[in-house]
């Protein structure tokens, strides 16, 4: 049997009493090292079940469980990547990067030798001294990232993080994120609205349904990792980017 | 660059123009100096004066600058109250208004009398007049922060004194420092009005406003001309003073003071 990282049953959520749900019945199993996307039409609620599995909002009824343990504690093995890269303007890229740490009380000694390995990770070594308003949109979301990844996470979630980038950015940003996965082996939670985002990134793509927000479909991406640029130009991708924007409109309709 | 000096340049001629109409109105209508000296008698006497209007001018400044400092530290605290709690903010915000829309003449002979005569009284109006633009903005800034910042504070399990002091405080720096600018320029208008009720303690320690009406009593017009100068002086001080430390504080990483200094 395999270990599931997150389970959710049941999960309903409406911000009034007797409104219409905001997201209906959720029941989702998401697996150690699997990166499942959740994907569909604004306003579906996706982003919503996202902040609930971090432990940022509270479900109306239903349960969310972690593997061994409790919501309460997640905090420590949770990241969240924000659509927008939500750095403090005050401090520098290297003080952002410091701050998850900071903030845990982790000693100063390790956030010195941390910090320096996440810019190299995700390539700003040399930035790591400039403020956030010097840097473009695609570097202050890889600040953001390495931010999310300073505490060693098990599980990432994102919520459209790459949504504000222009399509060239987004691309190379989608692979330096696989490229990450592949040595340090997170399961991600990702949101999007982009079908070709998801079905690049993801193992799994769960499509919602809108009005109250439902799962209406799973679609399984067998493309084999590591995916590259080349990845996108094959007919399989092509193929399920088709069938995954079908499913889409659908689930819109319903 | 070039643009910015010749609109100094006409600014210039206009005040050039203004102190030669002033001038020759004098000279051919022959005013008597009591009713309105000429400018040259204003520099006579804003020179030969030069010590008395420095003692004026540290004297209001003492108590602008202690009202100030006292309404910045208060008007802080008060806005984390604010901030802190929606309920206590709804009971208590209005009032605030109250502090800025309340007649500071009809005020000031009352706190005189509650506070003593004396530099301690117009430190008093002072801090009251400039403490509801402090508040207003500094509690704008600190509940205006970005709602996913506060949730990524709470994700890494921070306190709520270290969102306050890590996240909303610098996040209000820009609003506060909005605050004191308006404060600063209030601040010098309070404390001259204050000393206009306060009198003078000692000879030579009645600020600005007490020797204002002095010299109006004695129909000293000419020193009153030089009063009046020094009392902008006293503002526009206050203001870059105020301008001087907003610029340390955020040149690094405000885009406003950004833009500024790209100019």
């Amino acid at each position: 049997m395999s270990v599931y990282e997150v389970t959710l049953k049941g999960v309903t959520k409406r911000f009034r009493t007797g409104a219409v749900p905001v997201l209906n019945d959720i029941n989702l199993n998401v697996e150690r090292g699997e990166f499942v996307t959740l994907l569909g039409p604004s306003g579906c609620g996706k982003s919503t079940l996202l902040k609930m599995v971090a432990g940022l909002t509270s479900c109306t009824s239903g349960e969310i469980r972690m593997e061994a343990l409790t919501l309460r504690s997640a905090h420590a093995v949770i990241s969240f990547v924000f659509q927008d890269a939500t750095l403090l303007p005050w401090r520098t890229v290297e003080k952002n990067i410091a701050l998850a740490l900071e903030l845990e009380g982790r000693p100063k000694a390790e956030i010195a030798e941390t910090v320096p390995k996440l810019l190299e990770l995700v390539g700003l070594s040399e930035v790591g001294k400039r403020y956030p308003r010097q840097l473009s949109g695609g570097m202050k979301m890889r600040v953001s990232i390495a931010r999310a990844l300073a505490t060693r996470p098990r599980l990432l979630l994102m919520d459209e993080p790459f949504a504000a980038l222009d399509e060239m950015t987004r691309d190379r940003m989608n692979e330096e994120l696989l490229r990450l996965r592949a040595e340090q082996n997170w399961t991600v939670m990702f949101v999007t609205h982009s079908v070709a985002e998801a079905v690049f990134l993801s193992s799994r793509v769960i499509v919602l349904a809108p009005h109250p927000g439902r799962i209406a479909h799973e679609v399984k991406v067998d493309l084999p990792y590591p995916r590259t640029a080349a990845t996108r130009e094959s007919a399989e991708f092509d193929e399920l980017v088709n069938s995954t924007s079908r499913l889409l409109r659908e689930a819109h309709r319903l | 660059m070039k643009s910015k000096l010749f609109l100094l340049r006409d600014a210039v001629l206009v005040f050039g123009g203004l102190l030669l109409i002033w001038q020759s109105a004098v000279w051919m209508l022959k005013l008597p100096t009591y009713m309105l000296p000429a400018p040259g008698l204003v520099a006579k006497t804003l020179v030969e004066r030069l010590p008395d209007l420095c003692d004026a001018l540290l004297t209001s400044a003492e108590a602008a600058g202690g009202g100030l400092a006292a309404s910045i530290t208060v008007g802080v605290m008060i806005a984390m109250i604010f901030a802190r709690s929606p309920w206590i903010r709804r009971m208590f915000f209005p009032y605030t208004i109250l502090l800025q829309t309340v007649p500071l003449v009809a005020i000031a002979p009352l706190i005189l009398m509650w506070a003593g005569q004396g530099l301690f009284a117009v430190g008093v109006i002072t801090f009251i007049v400039c403490l509801a633009p402090i508040i207003a903005n500094t509690t704008q800034g600190l509940v205006s922060v970005e709602e996913n910042m506060v949730q990524l504070f709470r994700m890494h399990n921070a306190s709520e004194w270290q969102i306050l002091r890590q996240l909303r405080l610098p996040y209000a720096l820009p609003n506060l420092f909005a605050g004191v600018r308006i404060a600063s320029g209030i601040a010098v208008i309070g404390a001259i009005t204050g000393e206009l009720f306060a009198g003078s303690s000692a000879v030579g320690r009645g600020g600005l406003g007490y020797t204002i009406q002095y010299a109006n009593s004695q129909l000293q017009t000419a020193y009153l001309f030089a009063l009046v100068i020094t009392a902008t002086v006293l503002g526009f001080a206050f203001f870059f003073i105020v301008m001087f430390f907003e610029w340390l504080a955020l040149h690094q990483w405000h885009e406003s003071a950004v833009s500024r200094g790209g100019e």
